[in-house]
């Protein structure tokens, strides 16, 4: 097991440093579809970090016998079969959840944040720390996700986690809902302006001019 | 790595044994979950016909919803040509009756009856008869569904006695732009079709969605569009034109105008 220290990059470092969304801009898809709402993007992203975690974990205890010819299969299966399971327990614990987010929960077998960390962290490091990685990186989805989705549902519904915090003109309060915020297109300006803000603050991300 | 991990037998024997215990756990999963997703999926589907008829407002726990629909509504199957409610099939069958199944592997719809695009109709429909406390029929829900702009929106109508008044209109399932169309899940828009009459004295369907704001609240036939989503609210007002028309509960509604359901 690695010492304090690197525990700490690994779990920690893709939520700012290294964050897979705003740093690889891996895996967006997902949340441009789910961040209209607090419950949804926080129910993805626990089940985005479950998967990555575990999918990780797995890959990484028969790293050693996985045939380089056929390793993307092999990772698949296992996503695939994590997905799975946690699909069905939302169907069975989470009812109205997952009819909320309905293909959202299958789609992550192609969230490209879980085959990225299994192909570049799992397939070379113990289980024990390509877990924690699985972790981190699905915080540092999470952060993202949860950011897009407060501003989101605030801007758009004029709620938070489905409480009503600025009272709608149509429900006789004083809000203007903007409409934009609840159309797939501006999780994609909301997510350019995080990455701006992160850039500022860490210039190190910004890429090299060729 | 070691080298002979590409070797064709050890790619097979790890294939293989991978793809076992997946199976194996996926498998164990979905048998494991499967009576509690089933028993979540028949809950709602009664909690959504219970809130068409006004008996349930937002949630209620899981024994009030069963109870209040063991209560208060007695499931019965149509048969859509005729009108009639099939009489071989009582209440148990049809509680058990997959609708969605049924739809599937319905008849196909000609293009032009096809006003709600639905493509397939089964030829047995449930309509959920709501009794009050004393046994007297109050309502009788159809389950409908027609395209909207993305996706095939499904409702419950409630309507009166007399076919033809609304108690409720019931949006619980669709896929539409999530704050536009998406919005006619809103129980405020739900509302306003609370007393609207289907049809005019004529008997022709007279129930419209204006664009938003034009509707007259004093008119027993206008509903309110909603603002960004003509489509979704075309694809609503089909979704009454085909339902209420000969190709849906049309047939059923007119027996049970004439008083069909009364002495039964």
């Amino acid at each position: 097991m690695a010492n304090a220290k690197e525990i700490k990059t690994v779990l920690f470092g893709p939520v700012f440093a290294n964050n897979p969304i705003a740093l690889q801009v891996l895996g967006i898809c997902s949340a441009l579809a789910v961040t209209t709402q607090m419950t949804t993007a926080l129910v993805m992203c626990l089940a985005l970090t479950f998967v990555t975690a575990f999918s990780n974990f797995f890959i990484s205890v028969i790293r050693n016998h996985i045939p380089s010819s056929v390793r993307i299969i092999v990772q698949m299966t296992i996503i695939a079969s994590l997905v799975i399971v946690v699909d069905q327990f939302l169907k069975a614990y989470a009812y109205d959840l997952s009819k909320q987010l309905s293909v959202f929960v299958g789609l992550i077998i192609t969230n490209c944040i879980v085959m990225g960390r299994a192909e570049a962290y799992a397939m070379k490091s113990t289980p024990g720390m390509s877990f924690l990685d699985g972790i981190g990186n699905g915080l540092g989805y999470s952060v993202v996700l949860l950011v897009v989705a407060f501003i989101r549902e605030l801007g758009g519904s004029g709620s938070v986690f489905g409480v009503q915090i600025m009272p709608l003109i149509s429900e006789g309060g004083w809000y203007q809902p903007m409409g934009i915020l609840l159309m797939p297109p501006s999780a994609f300006i909301i997510i350019a302006g995080f990455i701006w803000v992160l850039r500022t603050y860490r210039p190190e991300q910004v890429e090299k001019k060729a | 790595m070691s080298s002979n991990n590409d070797s064709i037998s050890k790619t097979l024997i790890v294939v293989i044994s991978l793809c076992l215990v997946c199976a194996i756990v996926v498998a164990t999963a979905a048998v494991q979950l499967r009576p509690t997703q089933q028993a979540n999926k028949k809950l709602d589907s009664q909690v959504n016909i219970l809130r068409s008829v006004g008996l349930v407002e937002g949630s209620a726990p899981a024994t009030k919803i069963a109870e209040l629909f063991g209560k208060h509504i007695e499931t019965r199957l149509v048969n859509l040509q005729t009108g009639e409610i099939d009489a071989s099939c009582d209440v148990q069958c049809a509680e058990n009756f997959d609708y969605r199944k049924s739809l599937k592997e319905g008849k196909a719809l000609a293009q032009a009856d096809d006003v709600a695009s639905i493509r397939r109709i089964s030829e047995l429909a449930p309509v959920y008869l709501t009794y009050d406390d004393n046994r007297n029929l109050k309502a009788i829900v159809l389950p409908v569904h027609g395209y909207g702009l993305w996706s095939t929106m499904h409702a419950f109508l409630a309507l009166e006695t007399d076919g033809n008044t609304i108690i409720g209109m019931n949006y619980y399932e669709q896929g539409e732009t999530p704050g536009l169309g998406g919005e006619i899940e809103n129980p405020r828009w739900k509302a306003q079709f609370v007393g609207k009459q289907l049809t005019n004295e004529a008997g022709e369907l007279a129930l419209t969605i204006l664009k938003p704001g034009n509707a007259d609240p004093q008119s027993a036939h206008q509903v309110d569009g909603l603002s960004g989503a003509t489509l979704t609210a075309n694809g609503v007002q089909n979704t009454f034109t085909f339902w209420i028309g000969d190709s849906g509960f049309g047939p059923f509604l007119a027996k049970v105008r004439e008083g069909a359901l009364n002495n039964g």
